[in-house]
């Protein structure tokens, strides 16, 4: 477990870091949050947590598949693509 | 299914090919099922609005002029028929995710303010663990407030764009960046607490 002490410059990374994950932000802004994650081991575990998240979530299944789709119901979505190919 | 089979169906149904139906209704049943399921909460309104979601597909595939954007389009129509749906859901209560909750959590030692983060590096990954976190995951999708939980799944589940994320739900491209952050931030606080809980207890 680390402990860190939190400054101004931390907040506003924090605020930004999905959109540095994401590679949406201006090339000025990732050059500052890479210069404070150099000097900041915690922000880069914090970063490296967040980035497993979006990991994690990238790779979740679900588990549970809808049930066999029934007869009936194909029969209408069929007759629906039929009438809209006339 | 990758991007481009999906686009290659739509592109062969819009061409009149009805060879293409079933794939394309086994592909997108499914992903309508999970997103809806995971916004309604309910196994029976997902599987309606899965069916009234192709439905509406079916009936306006000539509406759909380009299909590389076959995805978002399905998923702009499932949202609305989502809700429709949601009259007669259970939904978790709307609230705003302010990024100060979101923060780790924060101790003063020697006068200076700490803040407490589980080890990520070791994240579990064997089979039983590995469950857990996906349980764990789950759970905490399905308790985000609404407009959060729908920015993530477009996002990060079906990793739309912010585009077409922001046309989809009808809001600002700023608006899905911000809800996006604060979903992720949401569901990695309760994966923190649930490492730092399994730690405690190993």
């Amino acid at each position: 477990m680390a402990a860190h002490e939190h400054n101004e410059h931390c907040k506003e990374i924090f605020a930004l870091l999905s959109e540095y994950l994401n590679l949406e932000l201006p090339p000025e802004a990732c050059r500052d949050i890479e210069s404070h994650l150099a000097g900041c081991p915690p922000c880069v575990e914090f970063t490296e947590s967040l980035r497993k998240t979006v990991d994690l979530c990238r790779a979740y299944r679900p588990s549970d598949l809808p049930t066999p789709l029934a007869s009936q119901a194909r029969a209408q979505l069929l007759a629906a693509y039929e009438k809209m190919r006339r | 299914m990758d991007r481009v089979e999906e686009i290659e169906l739509a592109r062969r149904l819009i061409a009149g090919d009805a060879g293409a139906f079933d794939n394309f209704v086994e592909h997108f049943r499914a992903k309508i099922f999970h997103y809806t399921w995971l916004m309604c909460g309910q196994r029976e309104d997902a599987e309606e609005v899965a069916q009234d979601t192709l439905l509406r597909v079916f009936e306006s595939f000539h509406q759909l002029r380009e299909p590389e954007r076959v995805r978002p389009w399905v998923f702009r129509i499932a949202k609305n028929e989502c809700l429709m749906k949601r009259r007669k859901s259970m939904f978790a209560p709307s609230r705003e995710l302010s990024l100060e909750e979101l923060m780790p959590a924060a101790t003063r030692e020697d006068g200076n303010l700490k803040i407490e983060i589980a080890d990520w590096s070791r994240l579990p990954d064997d089979q039983a663990s590995l469950s857990e976190m996906k349980a764990v995951l789950e759970r905490a999708i399905s308790e985000l407030p609404e407009a959060y939980r729908s920015v993530i799944l477009l996002r990060d589940m079906e990793e739309l764009s912010t585009e077409d994320t922001a046309q989809i739900l009808d809001l600002r491209n700023d608006a899905v960046k911000t809800r996006l952050h604060r979903a992720r931030l949401a569901l990695r606080q309760r994966l923190d607490e649930h490492l730092r809980s399994a730690t405690r207890g190993a």
